[in-house]
């Protein structure tokens, strides 16, 4: 069954931990003329054990779409999403199976603000991480198992803990929603623009914690970007998405080295290199 | 300045130990402290930093534009001859500004008036500027700036609004520039700005410049690939202070001061050569914030964040050392002893 579908040669090695099967998401808007927009047009993707993959286009390309629906929080309009041979839409019906299925494919997004009812404590949000687990767990282990998380994405916890979010920085939020990561362990992260409201100078030890994810426990994930330079950095692989569609597929040196896409290739130009200039 | 020797050229900016701080309740923030810079030919300079590091306090303290709580408190700014300081510095602020010096503010383009055409405006500026604002002034310097530019003329029949973020900023380009300043400073100008419209406004950035319509530029931002495409010269800033100076090309391929090394490196760019870079610069990458401007740490401001840190980086402050000809970096690390 995993080797079915979207696979390059080379590739069966390893299985597929997600498969992702002509996917469709039609919005429609309006009552009685009704219009339709299509977010995400018939895609098509795996991710494999251990694998970070970047789907990277401009806002409007439908790649936040793809991963609410990866997510589940998103009904797509055909297609399937399969994890672990498991069809999330199909094959999960009740509030068990959701739960086992968050557990395994949990998310970071963009903004921590969002991400946080401004009246819990910092401890209270991380408690509550356990409701996803079945078992049961004191509350002194559950405390001792979050400092270990907060600690492990470098902050302090006697420092935080009690703490609301108001009171973090941008880039002390952020980390929190990774220690949760951390502790929830999910097979599969999905990670929507996780640091782009952070400065550039403290995103790659955000960004490493992510590595450090795949490396250790062997996390799939999925990066959703808009900035191919953050893409070429961590991605073991890049989807370029254009309205709605994977336009090209490859590892990022294939992307950078030899685009095939005039979207891609556009792209390209268009971020401002270091070691190459624009002006002559 | 009248000692000037024939054949000598005029500096256009010189600026000799610069300190401006915010007198605030909480305490003197030292957002500028003890900065040098001279300008004496056409060259574009970029200067980098963390945010709250300063840099826009300088563009503000360079264009004149010190309102309280912010003060110069020491140091002369001398622009084409003029110098400047805190007690006549709203008053030549009036005389100099847009003529000898011209700013493109921080989200300038956002702070065009809502109600009032493109034209109009320009004429509002022509008149304060230069006392008058008859028709063959205006087609002279807007409609031919305009022109030069590439600027659609229909825009100067068009409210703000009804350009897009680009544009705007190009607008503003030409209008701060209608009177050719010797001195260009842009702080930010795009950073509100996407990745494609961005290389547009750099483009005309570029134009004013190429074409002699101001001598120089400074061009302030946290954005180093973007500074890096356009700029000369390559200043980072930390906390009030420069750094480290260089040529443009020497500082993003040897960034020398710990600092500049942690910043540069930080950038990912779809480059292999960067991810490559990164990946083993790990060392280097910055750690923690800045620290606050009212209580810097002593010795070496970056001493708490560095690597590298050695006693004396605690005790004592680096002197700027000039390892290579126009090479200066303010570091104890390169002192020779």
């Amino acid at each position: 069954m995993y080797l079915a579908g979207y696979m390059k040669k080379g590739d069966y090695m390893s299985k597929a931990i997600l498969e992702v099967k002509n996917l469709t998401k039609v919005y429609r808007i309006g009552l009685i003329r009704q219009k339709e927009i299509v977010a995400v047009n018939n895609i098509n993707f795996n991710v494999k054990e251990g694998e970070i993959i970047s789907l990277v286009g401009e806002s409007g390309s439908g790649k936040t779409t793809t991963a609410r629906i990866i997510l589940r929080l998103l009904k797509p309009t055909s297609g399937n999403v399969l994890f672990n041979g498991k069809d999330i839409w199909r094959d999960i019906r009740n509030k068990k199976e959701l739960k086992w299925y968050w557990r395994n494919v949990n998310g970071v997004f963009q903004d921590p603000y969002s991400s946080f009812n401004p009246t819990h404590t910092i401890r209270f949000v991380m408690l509550r991480t356990f409701n996803l687990f079945d078992e049961e767990i004191d509350y002194d282990t559950k405390i001792n198992m979050i400092k270990e998380a907060l600690k492990e994405v470098g902050l302090i916890p006697e420092e935080i803990l009690d703490k609301r979010p108001f009171e973090l920085s941008g880039g002390m939020r952020q980390r929190v929603l990774i220690a949760r990561i951390f502790l929830i362990r999910p097979k599969f992260i999905i990670a929507d623009e996780p640091t782009s409201m952070i400065d550039a100078t403290l995103r790659l030890s955000l960004l490493d914690l992510f590595l450090k994810l795949r490396d250790e426990f062997k996390t799939s994930q999925i990066f959703i970007t808009h900035d191919l330079g953050l893409a070429t950095y961590i991605s073991d692989r890049i989807l370029v998405m254009y309205k709605g569609e994977i336009v090209e597929e490859g590892i990022p040196e294939e992307i950078l080295n030899k685009p095939s896409h005039p979207y891609t290739k556009k792209l390209l130009e268009s971020v401002p290199k270091l070691y190459s200039k624009w002006l002559t | 300045m009248n000692s000037l020797a024939i054949g000598e050229i005029m500096s256009i900016l010189d600026i000799k130990n610069l300190k401006a701080y915010y007198f605030t309740k909480a305490g003197i923030v030292k957002a500028v402290d003890g900065v040098n810079i001279s300008i004496d030919r056409k060259i574009i300079i970029g200067i980098v930093g963390e945010s709250g590091c300063g840099k826009s306090t300088l563009a503000k303290a360079l264009s004149f534009n010190v309102e309280p709580p912010l003060k110069i408190v020491e140091g002369d700014i001398v622009i084409d001859g003029i110098k400047i300081n805190d007690k006549n510095v709203n008053e030549i602020r009036r005389k100099i500004l847009g003529i000898k010096v011209a700013l493109i503010p921080q989200s300038a383009m956002n702070a065009l008036v809502p109600t009032v055409k493109i034209r109009s405006f320009i004429k509002d500026v022509l008149k304060e500027k230069t006392g008058y604002a008859t028709l063959e002034i205006f087609e002279e310097l807007a409609v031919k700036r305009f022109k030069e530019l590439n600027l659609p003329i229909e825009a100067l029949d068009m409210y703000p609004f009804e350009l897009s973020g680009g544009m705007r900023q190009r607008v503003l380009i030409a209008i701060a520039t209608l009177l050719n300043p010797s001195l260009l400073i842009a702080d930010e100008p795009t950073s509100a700005l996407d990745v494609s419209t961005q290389k547009i406004v750099l483009e005309t950035f570029y134009d004013i410049y190429r074409r002699g319509l101001v001598k120089s530029m400074i061009f302030i931002s946290h954005d180093i690939a973007t500074v890096r495409q356009i700029a000369d010269e390559i200043i980072v800033m930390y906390t009030g202070k420069f750094v480290e100076k260089g040529s443009t090309e020497e500082m993003i391929n040897e960034p020398l001061h710990p600092y500049s090394k942690g910043l540069i490196f930080s950038i990912l760019t779809p480059e292999l050569i960067v991810r490559e870079r990164v990946r083993k610069a790990k060392e280097v990458l910055l750690k923690g914030e800045p620290p606050s401007l009212i209580n810097p740490p002593p010795g070496c401001r970056f001493h708490p964040r560095c690597p590298f840190a050695m006693d004396i980086c605690r005790k004592e402050e680096p002197p700027m050392i000039e390892v290579e000809r126009n090479r200066f970096v303010s570091c104890w690390l390169y002192e020779k002893r």
